[in-house]
């Protein structure tokens, strides 16, 4: 599903992304680990088509970026810490207006639906203004399923969220991951991606240093795991 | 890129060499002109600068252009040191351009499409350093700078179409029609000389400032990669 | 499946979301509005002038304001995108870069238009002058969509850098020249009841800024909001 080969990006003078390979297939759940500065976001800003890589390969869903950006577009669902949302219109609004932009017929339909999954059917005619953090990273994450997408990236979601709204989350994470779809989501927080992933990834300093399925890390733990392949690096 | 090439300081030479004989055939060699008098001979110099602010605005405008189509930071340099040169020059020239007006038609400004065209491409030129200062990320910073620089590109000439049909309204100077009025004068031949002269003259000045303008941007943008590598 | 969602709803979709924002807040809108007041309040203060020599700096007042007040709008119109990555959210939409141009362009169009609409009978009421004048409207039209063209494509811009109020005036003003002697010299001509062939001209430079603009903003709108 998604494909990165020798990923590289720069910013002027400054080489973030160093030869980066990636890859996941469908149905896999990613936990993306690395310290602050590793290039979680810059990479993730990439595979959403919102950077231009510098030089690399990255195919999602067979598509290639950056010339095939508009049908990658199709196929991504993206839910950043930023909500993306405007805060001035009812949570019906702000999907209603998305699935205008994705062309999505029967939108009054679906979005319907997509509240019922996020657990917003009753607030559909509030503000978004008037929502707590995590009612709006609900909705956020409603947002991106409007489209139906194969692959999910979520960049820091827990970000501001109580241990409720957490809760939520994941409870969102396991009915989303359980439909087949190819998710990676990028966290510093270690604790959130233990129960929810089928594999480890750990970025540091502009590659891939380590990638471990879930079974293999039943011995040694996640955190021992990410140490190690910090050091390494 | 270390040794400062042979070819520039030839080039300095011939600048140097070429303003000088320029200087010596406006002040001296050209004959004083009949109704304006000495003054007259700023003429020489006022054109030329301002020939070297067309230059380097025509460059800017290229280099913006290269830049959005390749993406590559030495166009972004380029550009730069383009929209310098002719921020300077478009100053001298109308600088002069006020020297001259002042004694001949007793108004520091006269409205004239050309100048004032180019006081108003200054006035880009400042916004385009202004839009770059307030941008850290690099590659932002050039593309943006591109974009600003073609705005302006493109204003330019219908500025300078604008602001003659609004002096067709309102002449400045009374008797406008008169030669003397415009600043038209006849060329006698000792005249011509000095004037293509001084246009030659500061055309090599042009490309000498312009080649050391970017050999020091390309060395301050390695200054900058040295420290983030250090750092 | 269509790569791209369809162009005009997705222009349309976008208008319509900045309506409906703007509807509720209500405020680009109020702010560009007190702000004209003001300036044309200020205005009379400034220069207290005899009936008639009022009458001939109308056009220049009334575009004076309409500029000033006009950054306003668009300052906010897309730091309103920036602040909450809502941006980003347009970007990741298979939607083609031109319709979130048009979309924010139209949308900044509409606003000051509004304003417009508002301040003209104002100015009417305090200084008894009748700009009731369909060709007056057609100059205001032109004027504003001109100043929408450029104004959209600089604030994009101007957002994304730190000094960022402070810049979009200062980017846009150079600029937009022609259009201010453009405008002016075209709503001077109607209000005083000029000769057609001495408005036209002016018409015409309007016309053109805001074909040339027009083209040339759309086309650099891709490379100032993609990376």
């Amino acid at each position: 599903m998604i494909e990165v080969q020798r990923l590289m990006k720069r910013f002027g003078p400054k080489v973030v992304l160093r030869g980066l390979d990636f890859s996941a297939h469908a149905g896999e759940f990613v936990a993306l680990l690395g310290p602050n500065g590793a290039g979680k976001t810059t990479f993730l800003r990439i595979l959403a088509s919102l950077s231009r890589p510098t030089a690399g390969v990255v195919r999602i869903g067979g598509y290639a970026l950056p010339q095939e950006a508009a049908a990658v577009r199709r196929t991504l669902g993206v839910v950043s810490h930023q909500t993306l949302l405007y805060g001035d219109l009812t949570a019906e609004e702000n999907l209603l207006f998305y699935a205008r932009l994705y062309g999505i017929e029967h939108a009054g339909q679906r979005v319907k639906e997509v509240l019922e999954l996020v657990g917003l059917e009753r607030r559909r005619a509030d503000l978004v203004r008037t929502f707590s953090r995590g009612m709006q990273q609900r909705l956020s994450i409603g947002r991106a399923l409007l489209h139906d997408p194969q692959v999910l990236l979520f960049d820091e979601p827990y970000t501001g969220l109580d241990q409720d709204a957490s809760a939520i989350l994941d409870q969102i994470l396991r009915t989303v991951a359980a439909q087949g779809r190819t998710i990676l989501l990028t966290s510093h927080d270690l604790a959130r991606a233990e129960d929810l992933a089928t594999r480890f990834d750990v970025l540091s300093r502009g590659r891939i240093v380590a990638s471990a399925g879930r079974e293999a890390l039943h011995h040694s733990g996640l955190l021992a795991f990410y140490r190690q392949a910090l050091e390494a690096a | 890129m270390e040794r400062k090439p042979l070819a520039l300081t030839v080039l300095d030479i011939l600048s140097a060499l070429s303003l000088l004989i320029a200087t010596y055939l406006a002040l001296f060699y050209a004959p004083t002109e009949a109704v304006m008098g000495a003054v007259q001979r700023v003429f020489y110099f006022h054109v030329a600068t301002a020939w070297v602010g067309l230059l380097g605005f025509l460059a800017a405008g290229f280099a913006g252009v290269m830049y959005l189509v390749r993406h590559d930071l030495k166009w972004d340099v380029i550009e730069g040191a383009a929209v310098e040169i002719s921020l300077v020059f478009f100053f001298i020239a109308i600088a002069l351009g006020s020297i001259w007006a002042r004694p001949v038609w007793n108004t520091w400004w006269t409205w004239d499409p050309r100048l004032t065209t180019a006081a108003i491409t200054e006035l880009v030129y400042l916004a385009y350093f202004m839009l770059r200062q307030g941008i850290e990320e690099v590659e932002r910073r050039a593309r943006f700078g591109a974009v600003y620089t073609l705005v302006g590109a493109v204003s330019a000439p219908v500025t300078f179409m604008a602001i003659r049909l609004f002096r067709t309204i309102h002449p400045v100077l009374f008797g406008a029609s008169s030669e003397v009025a415009k600043g038209e004068f006849s060329l006698a031949p000792g005249m011509r000389v000095a004037f293509f002269f001084a246009l030659f003259a500061f055309t090599i000045l042009f490309v000498d400032l312009f080649w050391h303008r970017i050999r020091l941007g390309r060395l301050a943008a390695r200054v900058d990669q040295a420290r983030l590598q250090a750092g | 499946m269509k790569p791209r969602a369809p162009f005009l709803q997705s222009v349309w979709a976008i208008l319509w979301k900045d309506l409906a924002a703007e509807l509720r807040s209500r405020e680009l809108f109020s702010g560009m509005f007190i702000f004209a007041l003001l300036v044309i309040v200020i205005f009379n203060f400034a220069m207290e002038l005899d009936v008639a020599t009022r009458r001939s700096v109308t056009a220049g007042v009334l575009w004076t304001t309409f500029f000033f007040a006009g950054t306003i709008g668009l300052s906010r119109s897309m730091a309103m995108e920036k602040d909450r990555g809502s941006l980003d959210g347009l970007l990741l939409a298979p939607v083609d870069r031109a319709a979130i141009y048009f979309g924010k362009m139209l949308g900044n169009l509409l606003f000051m238009l509004l304003v417009e609409a508002l301040i003209l009978p104002l100015y009417s009421f305090l200084y008894n002058q009748n700009l009731f004048n369909g060709g007056l409207f057609l100059v205001i039209l032109l004027g504003s969509l001109g100043y929408a063209a450029v104004g959209t494509l600089l604030a994009s811009m101007s957002i994304q850098a730190r000094t960022r109020d402070l810049l979009l005036p200062i980017l846009l003003f150079p600029v937009l020249l022609p259009l201010v002697i453009g405008a002016v010299k075209a709503s001077g001509g109607y209000l005083s009841g000029a000769a057609r062939e001495e408005i036209l001209p002016f018409l015409n430079l309007l016309l053109t800024y805001d074909v040339i603009f027009l083209s040339i903003s759309y086309m650099l709108f891709d490379s100032v909001i993609e990376e």
